[in-house]
């Protein structure tokens, strides 16, 4: 019988609302029991001064596979993930071609289990080609196991298809996540306002994004509030508002945010480097202040980097040139860390909610996002063990993904992933002095050199 | 014929002049008109195959929409109750030239005629006509309001099949009604007769064909049809009708046939002895595969003959009444 014991941790799980120091049982890639154990056999896990969670979940990376494959694939993805502490990830279906029919939903598990790190989850295309014109195959790659839709890159712009959409995707349950952005109204380089005009560059404006919002939550509400509705990427105080006035009618309708609108405004953007050009844009200090809110509040469900890859020659471009993004998996608990729990905006109980629990809900991922020994099979054993102190320099030289893309280097963070299991076996764990029974797996950049396939 | 109506009060008399709608009859008047087809299925087994109940009368088939059997179906029951039948179709006639629907209506009205058979595209076409005209008018089609005489057979080979055509009493029976029921005059009319007998009624097809305002109706709704089809007595198939969408109102026929069409192996879900109804033309291999449609569960083809009966009852009712 395959174990493994993690002992001695601070074991905090929002799902049975635990949070106590004890040992964890996991057996044959099920959590089989939470509480002393007294001789553990076979390999341990020394987790002394760590939390250790349900693995946590990004329901928003960008795998860009298949089509470009050069900034990331399903594996060097998920390698990423692993390192960065996520267990499970969904992955946006804005590759050449687009996650849009069933066969494709299927090739996405497939190198799912291939890479055999973490769990890697199709989201399917809303609309053919995500162009916005026709519905999707969606019945056909919700039987196939998309665990939700969403055309993100771009809105779906025309109301008559969203409401459309909004119906027939409710007829399987799953979630419709929204990139909101009138396609009329946004597209510039960075958030409109008085640095863009100074900088010389286009305007990305706040109504852009809440336009869509507001126009779906009142489709939302013309079908009772019946579609499952997820606004992605949240960025404008301005948004908040209406995501928490709808949420006062309907639990149907969620948001997210991501780390980089958490930490960074607009001013990054005079420097004129690209790193900081994302969709949407970075916004002033009020909306951080009013996200992070929005946070403590729960009118943001969840956290997600809205991981999104892009090559060194892609972004060494002009400004307005470059494309939008930024990677995240690798750095982003640390930087919800700083964000949210070093000033005393959540505790970690609400941040192991944020970050994996409600995405398991969110994308029904069963088995997943919980700790908690259900009679007859418990959960998957997917947990992260955290040490909350560790202090390191988040350095894009040490990633396992494929692309660089990221304007947190060189920041000093606190906190990190010390070890990753996803269904019972270690994919990651960096110090071997906590370990008994087996070596240290590594992660990161050491583990992509190791990687064939890559 | 009157032993066989057995419920009906003595002083029951057919109250219309016209059949517009299932929707405005009362079930009595339902089953006698199911009790009185019953007593017309014999005239087409005899070897003169006509009775004189409308000698000398003349009914129109007023066609403004392509259609095959419902058209030979009335023309064929007005000849066997003897009356003289003219076909009228909107193509070549002087509805092409710009004349409205009134005026050509009432053109036909002046030559002398007695019964008007009307199918159009337009929902409301029929009640149209009846408002316009002194004859009786009988509904064979408008838009996607209603098909009574459709409704109508669809009840009377339920009640045959299951051996309740002594009361046409359907408690206790729970009926599917599967596709593009937004767009389906069939729906609506069988909605009406299934209920007014004592049925229930599950309508299932995709979110984007199956408008809520059908639960206001009494009916319940379902996007599962895996989920109905044990539960059911009969399933009746929609065509998909591409001719009324406008939009895209599914994914892809390949979606739609593996949600909801009806399969060999999808069948295993119902009942040995489920009544599988089709109203034609079908699309095989969409809504429903040739497996399916030609076996023994099969009401097909019957549908068709009790046509024939009812549409007999139908014109002889309301020119009787006029």
């Amino acid at each position: 019988m395959a174990t493994l014991t993690i002992t001695g941790g601070r074991v905090i799980d929002p799902s049975q609302n635990l949070d106590q120091q004890t040992d964890l049982l996991l057996e044959n890639g099920k959590v089989a029991r939470i509480g002393r154990v007294s001789k553990p056999v076979g390999p341990t896990i020394d987790a002394a001064g760590c939390i250790v969670c349900p693995g946590l979940i990004d329901v928003h990376v960008h795998f860009r596979e298949p089509g470009h494959e050069e900034k990331e694939t399903v594996k060097s993805g998920a390698a990423a993930a692993v390192a960065g502490g996520f267990t499970s990830v969904c992955c946006m279906p804005n590759t050449n071609p687009a996650l849009d029919d069933d066969g494709r939903v299927r090739f996405i598990y497939r190198q799912s289990q291939r890479a055999n790190l973490a769990n890697v989850y199709p989201i399917g295309a809303i609309t053919k080609a995500r162009a916005g014109k026709e519905l999707a195959e969606i019945g056909l790659m919700s039987r196939r196991g998309a665990v939700g839709f969403s055309d993100d890159g771009c809105a779906v712009a025309d109301a008559g298809m969203m409401e459309k959409a909004l119906r027939y995707i409710a007829m399987t349950g799953k979630v419709v996540m929204q990139h909101c952005e009138d396609p009329s109204l946004g597209g510039g380089a960075m958030n409109a306002g008085a640095l863009a005009t100074k900088l010389g560059l286009s305007g990305w404006p706040r109504v852009a994004e809440e336009v869509i919002i507001q126009r779906d939550i009142l489709l939302c509400r013309h079908q009772n509030y019946a579609p499952r509705y997820h606004v992605q990427h949240l960025s404008s105080a301005g948004s908040v508002e209406l995501v928490r006035e709808a949420r006062r009618h309907t639990p149907n309708i969620t948001a997210e945010a991501s780390p980089h609108h958490l930490l960074l405004t607009e001013e990054s953007c005079a420097s004129y480097d690209t790193h900081f050009k994302m969709n949407p844009p970075l916004r002033s200090a009020a909306d951080v202040k009013a996200l992070c809110a929005a946070v403590a509040e729960g009118v943001i469900t969840l956290l997600a980097t809205d991981h999104a890859p892009h090559t060194r020659e892609e972004k060494d471009l002009e400004f307005a040139s470059a494309p939008y993004g930024v990677i995240g998996l690798e750095c982003a608990l640390a930087l919800y860390i700083k964000a949210l729990i070093e000033p005393g905006v959540i505790d970690w109980p609400r941040l192991i909610t944020l970050t994996s629990c409600n995405g398991a809900a969110l994308c029904g991922l069963t088995g997943k996002g919980s700790l908690a020994v259900a009679p007859g099979s418990g959960n998957d054993a997917d947990v992260t063990i955290i040490d909350p102190n560790l202090s390191w320099t988040i350095d894009i030289d040490q990633f396992a993904g494929k692309s660089r893309n990221c304007p947190f280097d060189g920041w000093p963070v606190k906190g990190r992933a010390t070890a990753v299991v996803v269904g019972g076996e270690c994919k990651m764990a960096l110090e071997s002095g906590r370990l008994r029974g087996f070596e240290a797996v590594p992660a990161g950049r050491a583990k992509a050199l190791l990687m064939s396939d890559y | 014929m009157s032993k066989q109506l057995g419920n009906q009060a003595d002083d029951y008399r057919w109250p219309h002049r016209h059949l517009l709608s299932l929707e405005e009859l009362s079930s009595q008047d339902i089953r006698f008109l199911l009790t009185t087809a019953l007593g017309f299925e014999s005239v087409s087994t005899r070897s003169v195959k006509k009775v004189p109940a409308l000698r000398g009368r003349v009914v129109v088939n007023l066609f403004f929409e392509d259609s095959t059997r419902t058209r030979a179906s009335f023309h064929l029951a007005a000849s066997r109750l003897s009356a003289d039948v003219l076909e009228f179709s909107a193509k070549g006639s002087s509805v092409a030239k710009g004349e409205t629907l009134i005026d050509t209506a009432r053109n036909i009205e002046a030559m002398g005629v007695d019964a008007i058979v009307v199918r159009h595209q337009q929902s409301g076409a029929a009640r149209m006509v009846s408002q316009a005209v002194g004859c009786s008018v009988l509904n064979a089609g408008d838009g996607q309001h209603e098909h009574p005489t459709q409704g109508l057979l669809d009840v009377f080979t339920i009640a045959k099949r299951l051996n309740r055509t002594d009361t046409f009493d359907f408690t206790g029976l729970k009926v599917a009604i599967v596709g593009d029921i937004a767009h389906s005059r069939v729906a609506r009319s069988n909605v009406h007769a299934l209920q007014k007998l004592g049925a229930r009624v599950v309508l299932v097809g995709p979110p984007t064909l199956l408008p809520g305002g059908f639960r206001d109706m009494g009916c319940e709704l379902s996007h599962d049809l895996d989920a109905v089809l044990p539960g059911v007595d009969a399933v009746n198939m929609l065509r998909v009708q591409f001719e009324r969408l406008t939009s895209q109102a599914f994914p892809s026929v390949r979606e739609y046939s593996s949600l909801f069409g009806l399969t060999a192996a999808r069948m295993q879900r119902a009942r040995k002895d489920i009544l599988v109804m089709h109203p034609g033309p079908m699309n095989r291999g969409l809504e429903i595969e040739s497996a399916v449609a030609d076996s023994p569960n099969s009401t097909i083809l019957e549908q068709v003959t009790n046509g024939l009966a009812i549409r007999m009852a139908g014109l002889f009712l309301t020119v009787g009444a006029s």
